[in-house]
């Protein structure tokens, strides 16, 4: 089978691969969006009411999940610089796949400590002895 | 040599710079131009906005198991940050919708399954972006 040309096109590289996870992160955190201002909405109803959803947001399996929220999001916001740099900077589709790089570097050290501190309570309350 | 890609089996590549309009069709507006320069103006708020919003509510000070009405009361008392909030439900809601048009613009083929598909999130959105507006103008610390 003949191999595509190389070089000029995205296309099986990192940059489609970075692209394919923007979309699907800013997906799921557009549906998070719609249940998360649902949620908040019932300030309005009454102070029990919003303290009864807010405690599932508490919940260890629910802990995970956020953390995986926050993963997201913060994927969708370095990628989003990236794809502003590319797109405004002189030099920027030259280095997409360095910045890329970078970009992957940054998120899992902001990540690394962001879901520690998230977890701590999780973890202290299943595994802890206190 | 100009015919290398077909021989490849690629898929053929419009031209960036192809008019896409069918003759006699033309768009009247540059709408598409403004949403792409809004993503990336929302885009570079909302990493300030939704990433101060995620480390608070989430990271600092024990995170999400501190979270109650009155924590949220506390909050929009201030209205620092009830415009902090109003500005990221906008700018969210607005740049998640303008997202998922293009998403629907890419994956769904027919012209019926496009219009229901996207009436579905012109409804959503503006319920949410309501709703969330009246939530935060209308708060009160001393209800029930």
């Amino acid at each position: 089978m003949p191999k595509a040309p190389a070089g000029t096109l995205y296309r099986g590289h990192v940059g489609m691969w970075s692209w394919v996870a923007h979309r699907v992160t800013g997906v799921l955190v557009f549906f998070f969006l719609f249940a998360h201002v649902m949620d908040t909405a019932l300030v309005r109803v009454s102070p029990d009411t919003y303290d009864k959803i807010v405690d599932t947001y508490k919940n260890p399996v629910v802990n995970l999940l956020e953390v995986g929220l926050v993963a997201a999001v913060l994927f969708h916001a370095l990628n989003g610089l990236r794809i502003i740099a590319i797109d405004f900077w002189r030099k920027g589709t030259r280095y997409q796949r360095q910045m890329l790089y970078a970009e992957v570097t940054l998120f899992v050290i902001l990540m690394v400590p962001a879901a520690f501190f998230m977890l701590r309570h999780t973890f202290l309350t299943l595994f802890g002895t206190a | 040599m100009a015919t290398a890609l077909e021989d490849f089996g690629s898929p053929a590549i419009e031209s960036p710079r192809a008019r896409r309009q069918r003759p006699g069709q033309r768009s009247r507006t540059n709408f598409e131009l403004y949403s792409w320069i809004f993503m990336r103006l929302s885009g570079v708020l909302l990493v300030v906005l939704v990433l101060g919003h995620l480390l608070i509510m989430n990271v600092m000070d024990g995170g999400v198991q501190r979270l109650n009405f009155g924590f949220v009361a506390g909050r929009w008392s201030s209205p620092f940050w009830q415009t902090w909030d109003l500005l990221q439900l906008w700018l969210a809601e607005l740049h998640g919708t303008n997202g998922l048009r293009t998403v629907i613009n890419d994956y769904a083929e027919r012209d019926g399954t496009r219009l229901w598909l996207k009436m579905l999130l012109y409804t959503s959105a503006g319920l949410v972006l309501v709703l969330g507006t009246l939530v935060i103008f209308t708060f009160d610390p001393n209800i029930g």
